[in-house]
């Protein structure tokens, strides 16, 4: 079977598994008896129609660039981490340690602080599943599924026992204090004199995700380290060979990778509720595997991803609320997405592959007659 | 605790572990042929709902039961395609298949029954009851008051569905089908090591399809078991991560049978137990010997080996440490409780810790520091014919 050429191998093949995704998803719709055309407008005008719509598209385009971007470094070690759920989590606790307990005394240092306490709080969560994959062999998959459950246990004891204010029901942190409330994209653009993105999550973290993606692809592809990754996730014994250590390695691309889903807690805990409340990731973990897998471990693949799964995931609330279809429809298709480019993505490469086999040699078997 | 409630507790534990059970055997044949399944999850949450959509609307637990086995068998077929003939990524393809389940079933059951993502109450022949063996007791005040072998035999050993004898049946029946047969023999091969079965002239991907079935028709009667057996109707998410804790059940007991039953019948006790007993009181001085102690084990195991067991298990050791130092203080209050009494003082478990004991011991079993659990060799990867 020939190879597909780059650029169909980086668009193409994600662009009709997307297709394939949404076709069947459009078969549910029309199995539950809405239009599924009229379904995609009120996604779409809902999601991307008005500032508003964008302001919450964007807040959970942020979430998904964090788990998304932490999926695909470890996906570059080929290492399958899909713990970005109980890493943000605990990210999270970080973040209401830090900023409840430490008297910030403006949002720009808190927010290096939280930032730090977060990425820290997801690293060292990960640090025992990498260090069992590391030096004990253990799967890193069965490990990370159990510490995501080990997570949200830790969640609702904390929550209880430590952070919830006495007499309080509700298992929440205290507000954060107002000097560690992050200026949202709205307070910025008032500096400007509009009114853009008004009463909407989206915060000034947006920026720190897009810097997240930039660094990303520095250290995958213009370090050393990132070079040692790629290279220990494209064949081990050769890594090995040249001299890199595979403990050294699978410890930090996963120690990267548990520190990127960590600090999503800083735009849905920080920025978005300013308190910690249960299951405050809601899912954006495992979100981050469909936005790895459709952004081909990119950096700019992954920005993509977590816009059109922001998308989604806005157009979707709209779309249960406007009509009959329930929210959960989103996972319906979430679950398609990550079938069709992550498992069955052969299904699609093959007959493109033949296509373009097909196309390329042609006018070679033309010119053998003429010989 | 008297004979009454220890057997209270023994029969909660039947009933929990029962679709962990029947879940596990589900995953041990396929892992044994060397397709992994995260999947587990996702059959049983589809075949809970249509076991229960169908039961409701034909009124009967059986076409129910068919409809259960359905739904999961094509989840394994989709699984099957994905990661047998199209040599995808199984632990890709189990993933999505669970979040496939748990979007679908909340999406149909809104469209079908317009209650929030459920299905209406079962009752009466769309659910199955418990069978009461003859001579057993079945009213509460009887059971009471009956000498303890009566109170075995009517709490324990009768009055379960059906569904509860047949998934203990099946562990002996896995065991024989996997260590006495032909077919058994060629399953295991294929998940240690697929050329040499390829060689002797058998087929790999019907060996392997094969096993994938037979998952899907036991995660398809756990399903079943869950919502009309167990409870009496469909909710949202009902499995409630059950099919991850068969999944550490699975390695726990390290892919054999008869450890399977153990694993799940052990698990389904820390259920019971968190279900019945909600505060678990010990002494402080235990917690702190406990914790310190692990700290030590891990601490001097660590010193023997490489500079990164010393720095991730030194920290785990010190956190543990810490956290005993912190509850101890926490414990000790100026003028009234002093260092020592607080070592007497009650701590109330967390019932978070309990719950939270499947995933540990499974984290534990994986680390191999206690028995290493080795899978299935050639587990994960797909079996490319030629070269």
């Amino acid at each position: 079977m020939d190879v597909l050429p780059r650029w169909a191998e980086v668009i193409l093949v994600p662009l009709f598994s997307l297709l394939l995704a949404a076709i069947l998803s459009a078969l549910v719709i029309l199995a539950i008896g809405e239009n599924p055309w009229n379904a995609l407008k009120i996604m779409v005008n809902g999601a991307i129609g008005s500032s508003y719509g964008w302001g919450y598209t964007l807040y959970y385009t942020t979430n998904f660039i964090f788990t998304g971007l932490a999926v695909a470094v470890a996906f570059h070690a080929r290492i399958f981490n899909i713990g970005g759920e109980g890493q943000a989590l605990i990210g999270g606790l970080g973040v209401a340690f830090i900023a409840l307990y430490i008297p910030w005394p403006h949002w720009s240092l808190a927010l290096i602080g939280c930032a730090a306490g977060a990425a820290a709080f997801g690293a060292l969560f990960v640090a025992i599943p990498a260090y069992l994959q590391a030096q004990r062999g253990s799967h890193i998959v069965i490990t990370t599924i159990m510490f995501n459950f080990i997570a949200s246990g830790l969640m609702v004891y904390s929550l209880n026992n430590i952070l919830k204010p006495t007499g309080q029901m509700e298992p929440a942190s205290p507000s954060f204090p107002d000097a560690t409330h992050l200026p949202s994209l709205f307070d910025i653009a008032k500096v400007f004199g509009a009114t853009t993105f008004r009463s909407t999550p989206v915060n000034i973290t947006l920026f720190i995700a897009l810097l997240a993606c930039v660094l990303v692809w520095f250290l995958v592809w213009r370090t050393r380290l990132g070079y040692e990754i790629r290279a220990f996730g494209q064949s081990e014994s050769a890594a090995k060979y040249a001299g890199i250590d595979p403990t050294k390695i699978t410890m930090i691309a996963l120690l990267i990778s548990g520190g990127l889903a960590g600090l999503m807690a800083i735009n849905n805990v920080m920025g978005e509720a300013e308190r910690l409340v249960l299951n405050a990731t809601e899912g954006a973990g495992f979100i981050g595997i469909a936005v790895a897998l459709m952004g081909r471990n990119h950096p700019v693949g992954v920005f993509f991803a977590a816009l059109l799964f922001g998308v989604l995931y806005q157009g979707g609330q709209i779309l249960s609320q406007d009509t009959t279809v329930p929210v959960q429809i989103v996972l319906v298709i979430q679950a398609l997405v990550i079938m069709f480019t992550g498992a069955l993505d052969n299904m699609v490469r093959a007959p493109l592959a033949r296509l373009f086999f097909a196309l390329r040699s042609r006018p070679v078997a033309a010119s053998i007659p003429a010989e | 605790m008297d004979f009454l409630t220890f057997v209270q507790l023994a029969d909660a534990t039947v009933r929990m572990s029962i679709p962990l059970l029947l879940a596990c055997l589900a995953g041990l044949f396929s892992e044994r042929a060397g397709i992994f399944d995260i999947g587990l999850e996702g059959k049983m949450l589809a075949a809970a709902f249509f076991a229960a959509a169908v039961s409701f609307s034909t009124g009967s637990v059986w076409i129910g039961l068919l409809a259960g086995l359905a739904a999961s068998l094509a989840l394994s077929v989709i699984h099957g395609l994905a990661s047998i003939t199209l040599r995808g990524n199984q632990l890709i393809s189990g993933v999505a298949i669970n979040f496939l389940a748990a979007g679908l079933t909340v999406v149909v059951a809104q469209s079908w029954f317009k209650q929030g993502g459920r299905t209406p109450q079962l009752s009466g022949a769309s659910r199955f009851d418990g069978l009461d063996w003859p001579g057993a007791l079945t009213r509460v005040r009887e059971i009471m008051t009956a000498p303890p072998p009566q109170q075995f035999y009517s709490e324990f050993i009768s009055g379960h569905s059906i569904l509860v004898y047949f998934a203990f049946l099946c562990v002996p029946a896995s065991w024989w089908l996997l260590y006495r047969t032909r077919f058994g023999l060629r399953l295991r091969a294929v998940g240690e090591n697929p050329a040499a079965v390829d060689t002797a002239g058998i087929s790999v991907v019907g060996l392997r399809f094969t096993a994938v079935l037979i998952c899907g028709l036991l995660c398809g009667i756990a399903g079943a078991y869950l919502s009309t057996a167990a409870q009496a109707g469909f909710t949202k998410d009902m499995t409630a991560n059950r099919g991850f804790i068969a999944l550490a059940a699975l390695i726990f007991a390290k892919w054999r049978p008869w450890h399977a039953m153990g694993a799940c019948l052990l698990f389904g006790l820390f259920f019971a137990i968190d279900n019945r007993f909600q505060n678990i009181q010990l002494h402080a001085i235990w917690i702190i010997v406990i914790l310190v102690g692990l700290s030590a084990l891990m601490t001097s195991y660590a010193l023997r080996r490489d500079r990164i067991d010393v720095i991730v298990l030194g920290g785990f050791s010190a956190l543990l440490t810490l956290i005993a130092i912190g509850m101890w203080i926490g414990l000790t209050v100026p003028g009234e409780v002093s260092m020592v009494q607080a070592l007497w003082q009650v701590v109330k478990l967390p019932t978070q810790l309990i719950q939270s004991m499947p995933y540990i011991l499974t984290v534990v079993a994986l680390a191999g520091f206690v028995g290493k659990a080795i899978p299935p060799r050639a587990g994960g990867e797909p079996y490319v014919k030629e070269r």
